[in-house]
């Protein structure tokens, strides 16, 4: 058979090469919320940090991007449907089988918190009797924004993971850990851009801590998943994961070096916030190339029956 | 018979299934005629993939029945084969339909409710309430489920649910000329279909053997099981499939122990070290 000769290492039959299971048919919009989710989460802890410890532009700045990041995920999401005008079909049932429903409700959650947190830096804007109450509120919604994005920033793991798509299925418990590194150094990435250096300290740390994170996950995806390893370091997948490792050094290294220049700490920031979308769009490609080579769900299976007969 | 209730109803009925018996298959495609008759499906575009007899190539939105055709040579002992040359080539025709598996991918992650279990045991699509958002099409472990592009929902099979609350055979089943494709209670189908795989066994045919029907498989078995004469993915089936969910908690669980990393790293960033 063809594809015999073509892979003489894996042995395995198919249906004239066809995909056994089908390929996940969300565009690239699904990818770009997994990076402006991320974002979002990791602003909002950003502003909790920074508002408990005294660090008014670290506030301004996550609150602010938390919001917009948020209407950008909303964007997607909808824009993705296959009929975008029922998303409030979404809204009909609570179904904890489905990471999807259980992350629109985080989602829609976080957004009201996140918005009441945005909104409040108007405050000063506002007619006196007004100021208080929008400010109580916003810091209320900006310690709840922080309370959710955890799992904000991991459920889309559970949500790539919660298929038949080999590649995603098998990295289940190393996703969660790429997720939450890479909204950590997103979140750090808007502090390290918007702040003067005397109030980037702890985005500094962020970044390094989430840079730890997300690198780890991704080489435990890269290297211990056998064969389903493959598809995260051939083709387009490959190449965006090893631009996202190549970003995220560069950004710890300028976080790290250039404490005193604000130039330096905006463009490592910047490198943080490219680091983390090349690594999503990587980790979204990878998942989808191994739905559409039948090898990938067929030989780990052949070789999960062999390994329970044998 | 089977008296699952896997929907939880109130006044479930036997659980109804399809038994594909394809040793007697003739590869007519009446079934998947009928299906689109029955159930107004529209075309699957006119392609020639040139693969056998085959021009639809697999299960999709537009397409709720698939008749597989393999050709190959007739699995003979390797003496015989060394003495008289390769043997006679034969034909391997399969009619595939969606499983409705005990635990469905589809169904589990469905975050409208628009997928649904039936009465019947049958998972259904309520096209009223699906949104498109796709989340059932890679959560299938057998690729059956589907998009349709001009459409944007999600269709698949319904085991004829309007027929069968009638209590009419689904379309399919009742255009097979050959009874190849079998329609009733899924316990009665079963014991049906260990009867048919001994006989072959008893008729010298040894690669006879039963797909789907193992409730202790993967998907806690299927409501739509088949006899096959070879290994199920040399007709596009996986070997092992396994429903998604069925490690749901343990997802859950590691993106836990991701999140609170996370909060911990925050603690530690803002609490820790220099400004
Ligand atoms: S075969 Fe796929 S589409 Fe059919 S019930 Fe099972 S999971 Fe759902
Ligand atoms: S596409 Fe439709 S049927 Fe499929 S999971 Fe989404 S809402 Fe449910």
């Amino acid at each position: 058979m063809k594809e015999r000769a073509m892979v003489p290492e894996a042995d395995f039959r198919s249906y004239y090469g066809r995909p056994v299971v089908r390929p996940p048919v969300w565009r690239h919009d699904i990818a770009a919320y997994l990076f402006t989710g991320g974002l979002a989460a990791g602003s909002a802890l950003l502003a909790a940090g920074g508002d408990a410890t005294g660090r008014p532009a670290l506030r301004r700045a996550g609150r602010t991007t938390a919001l917009g990041a948020l209407i950008a995920s909303t964007y997607f999401l909808i824009n993705d449907l296959g009929r975008p005008s029922r998303f409030h079909h979404m809204l009909r049932v609570a179904k904890p089988t489905s990471p999807m429903s259980t992350g629109t409700w985080i989602l829609s959650a976080f957004g009201g918190a996140a918005g009441a947190a945005a909104v409040a830096e108007a405050a000063p804007l506002l007619p006196g009797p007004l100021r208080r109450p929008v400010t109580v509120l916003g810091t209320a919604g900006q310690y709840g924004a922080a309370a959710l994005a955890p799992a904000l920033a991991t459920y889309t793991a559970v949500l790539l993971a919660d298929t038949a798509t080999p590649s995603w299925h098998a990295a289940y418990p190393d996703l969660p850990l790429i997720f939450a590194g890479s909204a950590l150094a997103s979140g750090a990435g808007v502090g390290l851009i918007a702040a003067p250096p005397a109030q980037t300290g702890p985005a500094r740390r962020m970044a390094v801590l989430g840079a730890a994170l997300e690198l780890y996950g991704a080489h435990r995806v890269e290297t211990s998943k056998g064969i389903l390893s493959e598809p995260y370091t051939t083709g387009r997948a490959g190449r965006l994961l090893r631009a996202g490792r190549t970003l995220t050094a560069l950004g710890v290294a300028g976080a790290l070096l250039g404490r005193r220049s604000r130039v330096v700490s905006a463009l490592s920031g910047a490198s943080l916030l490219a680091a983390a979308l090349a690594t999503r769009f990587g980790i979204f490609d990878g998942g989808v190339a191994s739905a559409k080579d039948p090898r990938y769900t067929i030989v780990p299976q052949r070789e999960r029956l062999a390994g329970s007969s044998g | 018979m089977t008296a699952d209730n896997l929907g939880g109803w109130p006044d479930p009925q036997p659980r109804m299934g399809f038994f594909t018996d394809t040793s007697v298959c003739i590869g007519c495609k009446a079934c998947e005629v009928a299906c689109k008759e029955w159930n107004a499906v529209p075309d699957d575009g006119f392609e020639l993939l040139g693969h056998s007899y085959d021009n639809t190539g697999g299960l999709s939105a537009n397409s709720w029945r698939h008749v597989a055709f393999i050709e190959q040579p007739v699995p003979t002992d390797v003496l015989a084969e060394a003495e008289a040359g390769p043997g006679d080539m034969r034909w391997l025709m399969m009619s595939n339909v969606c499983k409705h598996c005990t635990h469905a991918g589809c169904l589990d992650v469905c975050p409208t409710g628009s997928l649904f279990r039936t009465e019947f045991g049958t998972v259904v699509v309520q096209e009223d309430i699906c949104n498109g958002c796709g989340y059932c099409i890679p959560a299938c472990p057998y690729g059956v489920i589907d998009q349709r592009k001009d459409d944007g929902r999600a269709w698949k099979c319904t085991l004829c649910y309007d027929r069968v609350g009638d209590g009419l055979t689904p379309a399919c089943a009742q255009a097979c000329p050959t009874r190849s494709i079998q329609f009733g209670e899924v316990g009665e189908l079963r014991e049906r279909a260990a009867a048919r795989v001994e006989a072959l066994h008893g008729q010298g045919v040894g690669e006879a053997r039963l797909y789907g029907h193992d409730p202790d498989d993967g998907v806690g078995g299927n409501g739509a099981f088949f006899l096959l004469l070879d290994e199920p993915e040399v007709y596009g089936l996986p070997p092992d499939p396994i429903v998604p969910t069925r490690d749901l908690p343990a997802m859950w669980r590691r993106a836990g122990l991701a999140g609170l990393a996370m909060a911990a790293a925050v603690v530690v960033s803002f609490l820790g070290g220099r400004p």
